[in-house]
């Protein structure tokens, strides 16, 4: 394994057991990532992009093999242990943008920094994100009044509020039209050539990804080429 | 809407246990106030009484009223018949001359005094409970008596007749339930009973600060048992409302949950969530508890001032806060812990 990679696997595997069958995700899965690395993950549906993203999210454990997180073995990990890399190392952007609903864009995001223990003092880094996400003049409308472009920048926004390592984003652009999946491609290749947020995009669009540095592609669990 | 329906349930038991409470002391209290109206000082009481608020039975004889006038510091002395009817309403036989002159006598709404034997004089609270007049006639004790005046409460009895009517309707001729004594100084209270209980030591002879102080939910056979009897029901009720809504609560909210999951959120923070939830219900459903006690005291002031008094008691708000939070707090921890236990990526992925 490298030293300047912030994200190691080696040997994943990952099987979901469904009644009396055990139904594999990933098979043997190897991957480093850099820090600072844009990677673009491609795969058709069922090739085990999001449970690799789930894995090295923190999300769920692996069946084998040894994932190491910004130095942390997820392997050995207790829940709250994973919680604690959720809340910390880890940012999530869905491709369901999964707002809390009830909440305006504001407290969407006050939420993550509450759970983060962060306190409510004026940060210029969020004042900067807000800026570059172009979402200040929104933030107190609840999601149903947002366009998905807008919940997603939202969603992006909760994501970075607390300076994660690493940013996993699934089918960030699954839910929106070519309009609004350019503006949030951009912001994320901003995000990171700005900031040097590591970013890991799921997509099943391989034209997207021009938008990573590096592109990983996935069929049936395993990883069948890195470019 | 689910919110609104479980301060609604949790209102309610919260409401059973302030009117309760309420009736208790409302009626204890209405009690002791007409004791005192009385305007005694010393109340004298058969050998076989026993319970403190009972005072039904005639078992002294009416000698001992000459006998008690005539001690030192006694400036009057009379002597009454209590009857029970329809509990807890009694009518009370007086000399109303001698009530009169020991009480202050009543102040009369409508009608005046007894002239004839089935004259019948009554309070305002019982004048409104059977909405009647001076004038009307109303059945008691199997026979019609004509009502003759309507006075203010508060004077020992919320129904009265004359004394020797009553004694012979009882075929108590010559007897009495109860003597009541007025001093010429209330300071002599103390000194007087002493010296009674010398010369009539089987005789119950209280103070009325003893008499009244006596005429308390511990001295109602029960009431305390089933008093928390229904705490304990409204507890289970509590527990079950708030355990049923917040489950309800944790499965259209689940994908929340999931979300909350995502940015870190731990275990604990999620069922402190649920919790809080739990606790703004509580609290809701105590005020709103509260605040329909009122209305049961308006419905029972309304329709049976007589028969039954409810007081609102501030003293029990706080404890009926404290016992819906208890439980609010036991019916949120099962739908709590489930929520934090939720799979995240099932979570995430509910519809």
């Amino acid at each position: 394994m490298s030293d300047g990679s912030i994200i190691e696997v080696e040997n994943l595997h990952k099987i979901y057991q469904m009644g009396r069958v055990g139904v594999p995700a990933l098979r043997g899965v190897d991957l480093l990532v850099a820090r600072g690395e844009f990677l673009t993950i491609v795969g058709p549906s069922g090739s085990g992009k999001s449970t690799l993203f789930h894995i090295i999210g923190g999300l769920t454990l692996p069946t084998s093999g040894q994932v190491r997180v910004a130095g942390q073995d997820l392997t050995a990990m207790t829940d709250s242990g994973r919680t604690l890399l959720r809340k910390h190392t880890v940012g999530f952007v869905f491709q369901r943008f999964n707002l809390l609903p009830n909440l305006t864009a504001r407290d969407n995001i006050a939420v993550a920094r509450h759970i983060a223990g962060m306190d409510n003092k004026p940060d210029p880094y969020f004042e900067e994100v807000l800026r570059l996400l172009g979402i200040a003049h929104r933030l107190d409308h609840k999601p149903n009044a947002l366009s998905g472009g807008e919940q997603q920048r939202v969603a992006i926004a909760r994501a970075v509020v607390n300076r994660p390592a690493i940013l996993l984003a699934d089918e960030p652009t699954g839910n929106l039209d070519t309009v609004n999946s350019a503006a949030v491609l951009d912001l994320l290749k901003n995000l990171n050539e700005e900031y040097g947020q590591t970013t890991l995009m799921i997509t099943h669009n391989p034209d997207l990804a021009v938008y990573g540095h590096h592109t990983v592609h996935m069929c049936d669990g395993r990883i069948v080429e890195r470019t | 809407m689910r919110s609104l329906l479980s301060f609604l349930l949790i209102g309610v038991p919260v409401t059973l246990i302030l009117t309760l409470v309420g009736l208790t002391h409302g009626m204890i209290e209405d009690s002791q106030q007409r004791q005192r109206g009385s305007g005694a000082d010393i109340v004298v009481r058969g050998t076989n009484a026993a319970a403190a608020i009972n005072f039904s039975g005639a078992t002294l004889s009416e000698a001992f009223v000459d006998f008690l006038q005539k001690q030192p510091h006694v400036e009057a002395a009379i002597g009454v018949l209590n009857h029970n009817i329809q509990l807890p309403l009694t009518i009370t036989g007086i000399d109303l001359d001698r009530f009169t002159a020991m009480s202050g006598g009543f102040t009369y709404l409508e009608g005046g005094p007894f002239r004839r034997p089935d004259d019948m004089i009554i309070d305002r609270y019982y004048s409104a409970e059977r909405r009647l007049h001076a004038g009307d006639t109303i059945m008691q004790l199997n026979r019609p008596w004509h009502v003759c005046g309507v006075v203010e409460g508060g004077k020992l009895s919320h129904i009265f007749v004359q004394l020797k009517v009553l004694q012979e309707l009882d075929s108590s001729t010559g007897k009495l339930s109860q003597i009541f004594l007025k001093l010429d100084n209330p300071a002599n209270t103390a000194a007087v009973i002493q010296a009674l209980k010398e010369k009539l030591p089987e005789y119950p002879i209280y103070s009325m600060e003893e008499l009244t102080s006596m005429i308390n939910v511990n001295n109602i056979a029960g009431l305390r048992e089933f008093t928390w009897v229904v705490v304990g029901i409204g507890v289970v009720i509590g527990f079950a409302v708030v355990c049923l809504s917040m489950y309800m609560a944790v499965l259209q909210r689940t994908r929340e949950i999931g979300i909350l999951k995502s940015l870190g959120g731990s275990n604990g923070f999620i069922l402190g969530i649920i919790v809080v939830e739990a606790m703004l219900l509580g609290v809701g459903g105590t005020i709103l508890g509260i605040v329909l006690s009122f209305g049961a005291k308006w419905l029972i002031h309304t329709f049976v001032p007589a028969s039954i008094q409810m007081a609102i008691v501030p003293v029990w708000w706080p404890l009926a806060l404290a016992i819906t939070l208890a439980s609010a707090m036991l019916g949120a921890l099962y739908p709590g812990l489930r929520a934090a236990h939720h799979d995240p990526i099932e979570a995430l992925a509910y519809e």
